[in-house]
């Protein structure tokens, strides 16, 4: 656990070597990540990621809310795949409630799950060739990404944190034409990563950069808890979407993209593919989308409709009882997986009977993942160590939390 | 011509380079956000004037009315003079750099250029490795670590590309017999077979053309070889610590600097000033030498613009490799092999 090591004094009382402190305030640590690098010249000799200064306490907070007031903190997690953990969370709760969601929700969530990796995946693939210094393919990646944000305001009327998952299944039904722009964006998506690909995949320089730099082997990736295209890409064939399914991906054919070597250029590989085959999953969510209700035939739990409210005493009282003092969850613990553009997403979530949950806690993949950094990085250059913190994708809101 | 008419017309001509040169670097910045913009799908520069033509001019009052921070930790002398230096260098190196044929005033008559000096090329690299001072220095100076490692990445750059920059320009030299940036010019006229022009790059020079346009981005510390300031890894590098005007004068004498090796890569392979005639004498004469030698100077720029709209950033010691390993073999291939047919040939 070298990297765990406290920060060293400043003079480390050798002559050859002097260290380098990289961020939190840095162009390329993706947020607030410090990193402490020991340097010889360019030469990387050791080096220590400290993390915490994006810490938002937010695993706490959840221990005051309500279980449907935690959704909306949820995505302030990684604020990159906000419907990600809208998703694992609901289903975490909807276990301990034993909830039954009926299979419109189920697809409609996998569909919005596909849209958020396309769209994590573009913020990573953009930052991370800006780090390398090719600058068009980041504007490049914004403007699809800009099209699925746009998409989310139409379902959800917010561009990030869209709270759209809820207990019990969606918060409001699709509006009209929702499916025909998502059909039409799924269409021409995949012209558009060949674009990125044409600047990238066969450049030399980006070859130079990212063949052979910040390897690291199957073994090391398990025994560090990576997960995700981290994982993958050094080629253990690991994806929660196809191993333990969830939401209804059993019904999905899909490709789990996988790398031999490990390095910076396999797990770009892996990514790129994984952008082309969440449209491939989109577009199966399109076609086989199934008629019926959104949310589950459970009156203590979802808040009825607006129309019901209206008209029915019922529906009125459990919208007042459910608003005012929430649902009581059976007393028990649970833990979810789903598989988040960064790997595995893990809540444990503790119910002791009341309305609130008695602890959340969340497993961060780039917790684990970033773990791999210095065995990445050691030994090798200054300019290796920001292309291997770019192929980690790491979100400093999930690690801190 | 006289002693006082000399030392005049030289002044104005001084004033008047410094003018052209400044606007051009202005917008060159303005075009390179524009075309970049483009490329990215962005509009670039629309607020300021139309199509953002006064954004240059805007760019330069934030900067003089930017606050001027000198931290207390840089050593001063250095650090105030090592942006200056940068500056200067650029700027002067531009000073032989003809661009047209003499302007003749009934008997007066006067190189557009500041002197023709006979080692015009000698003088420009002289003063663009001199250049280097101030990146090195800026990075010592400032006292700081980002800075130290871009000041450092910088002078290991430019000193290495400097040899096979210079080394890819003596083809040219053999087959010119000259060291004035005019004769040089001279010596391309004419065409083979009547349209291709006998431009040097035309003669066989187009390898060491290349060596000297992948040295001279290195030297001009722009992508993909801007690790100097590789702002994903060192922050800024050498100019991290530099804020205001200081900052001001980094970026105007990179932008010079591209200037002044478009307009070297322009003379030295493309022909300088020449071009298709037509027309009346006034014209051939003035207008549409200085016309085509402009033309041909943006497109370099463009190229430049390009380039960095495309491609990511070498590593360190990839840069290293690169000139050392290809680009210096290759300069040193070209010399042997162009001096061999020229000697064969006489």
């Amino acid at each position: 656990m070298s990297h765990l090591a406290p920060t060293p004094a400043l003079d480390t009382g050798q002559d050859r070597t002097m260290i380098l402190n990289m961020g939190p305030q840095h162009p390329s640590t993706h947020g607030v990540l410090r990193v402490i690098l020991e340097i010889d010249g360019e030469n990387v000799v050791r080096i220590m990621p400290d993390i915490g200064y994006l810490h938002t306490g937010i695993e706490k907070t959840c221990e005051a809310k309500f279980y449907q007031q935690v959704v909306p903190l949820t995505d302030r997690i990684d604020y990159l795949c906000p419907l990600t953990n809208n998703l694992c969370y609901a289903l975490a709760v909807e276990k301990l409630l034993g909830l039954e969601i009926p299979p419109r929700a189920q697809w409609l969530r996998v569909l919005l799950n596909e849209l958020t990796r396309i769209n994590s995946h573009l913020v990573w693939l953009g930052t991370h060739a800006l780090d390398i210094g090719a600058m068009t393919v980041f504007l490049y990646c914004f403007r699809e990404r800009e099209d699925i944000l746009r998409l989310f305001e139409m379902i959800s009327g917010q561009r990030m944190m869209t709270s759209y998952f809820r207990i019990g299944g969606l918060a409001l039904a699709p509006p009209l034409g929702f499916f025909e722009r998502v059909r039409e964006f799924a269409k021409r998506f995949p012209a558009r990563v060949d674009e990125y690909e044409n600047l990238l995949t066969s450049n030399p320089i980006w070859g130079m950069r990212t063949k052979g730099v910040g390897t690291i082997t199957a073994e090391d990736a398990i025994a560090l808890g990576a997960s995700g295209p981290t994982l993958r890409g050094s080629g253990v064939d690991f994806d929660l979407r196809r191993d333990m399914p969830y939401s209804a991906y059993e019904n999905f054919k899909f490709k789990v993209p996988l790398g031999k070597n490990g390095d910076v250029y396999t797990r770009y590989l892996c990514r790129v593919q994984e952008l082309r085959e969440s449209n491939a999953i989109v577009q199966q969510c399109l076609d086989g989308m199934p008629e019926g209700p959104i949310k589950a035939d459970a009156p203590k739990v979802v808040l009825p409709d607006r129309e019901k409210m209206k008209t029915q005493m019922e529906a009125l009282i459990y919208h007042f009882k459910i608003i005012t003092e929430g649902f009581a969850v059976p007393a028990g613990e649970v833990y979810q997986a789903i598989e988040s553009p960064r790997g595995e997403m893990g809540y444990y979530v503790v119910s002791d009977g009341t309305a609130k949950p008695y602890r959340v806690h969340m497993r961060a993949a780039c917790l684990a993942n970033l773990q791999a950094l210095p065995k990445m990085c050691e030994g090798r250059l200054l300019a290796d160590v920001v292309a291997a913190i770019g192929s980690i994708d790491i979100v400093l809101g999930e690690i801190d939390r | 011509m006289n002693v006082q008419t000399y030392i005049i017309v030289s002044l104005v001509k001084i004033v008047l380079t410094i003018f052209i040169l400044l606007t051009a670097v202005a917008y060159s910045v303005w075009l390179e956000r524009k075309v970049v913009g483009h490329m990215q799908n962005r509009w670039g520069p629309t607020r300021v004037g139309p199509f953002g033509l006064l954004q240059p001019l805007a760019d330069g009052l934030k900067f003089i009315f930017k606050e001027d921070l000198t931290p207390p930790h840089v050593y001063k002398p250095l650090y105030i003079a090592a942006p200056m230096l940068a500056v200067v260098f650029a700027l002067t190196s531009i000073s032989v750099i003809p661009i047209g044929n003499a302007i003749t005033v009934g008997k007066f008559s006067t190189p557009l250029q500041i002197t023709d000096v006979n080692i015009g090329l000698l003088v420009v690299l002289g003063i663009t490795s001199l250049g280097v001072y101030g990146v090195a220095l800026a990075g010592w100076s400032s006292n700081s670590k980002y800075s130290l490692l871009g000041g450092l990445r910088a002078s290991a750059q430019m000193v290495s590309y400097e040899i096979s920059l210079g080394l890819s320009l003596i083809g040219v030299l053999i087959l010119s017999g000259s060291l004035s940036l005019r004769e040089i010019v001279l010596a391309q006229q004419g065409t083979y077979f009547g349209f291709i022009p006998r431009w040097f790059f035309f003669q066989g020079q187009c390898f060491a053309f290349f060596v000297y346009l992948t040295s001279a981005y290195a030297e001009t510390n722009r992508i993909p070889f801007d690790l100097p300031e590789a702002e994903t890894e060192l922050v800024a590098g050498y100019h991290t610590e530099y804020s205001s005007m200081k900052f001001a004068m980094f970026f105007m004498a990179e932008y010079a600097n591209m200037i002044t090796v478009a307009c070297l890569a322009t003379i030295l392979f493309f022909g300088g000033w020449l071009g298709p005639m037509f027309g009346p004498a006034w014209l051939q004469q003035t207008v549409l030498p200085v016309l085509y030698f402009i033309a041909k100077v943006f497109v370099f720029i463009f190229v430049y613009i390009w380039v960095r709209g495309t491609l990511p950033r070498f590593r360190y010691d990839q840069l290293m490799a690169f000139g050392w390993k290809y680009l210096l073999p290759l300069a040193i291939a070209n010399l042997v092999i162009t001096a061999l047919i020229v000697a064969l040939r006489s």
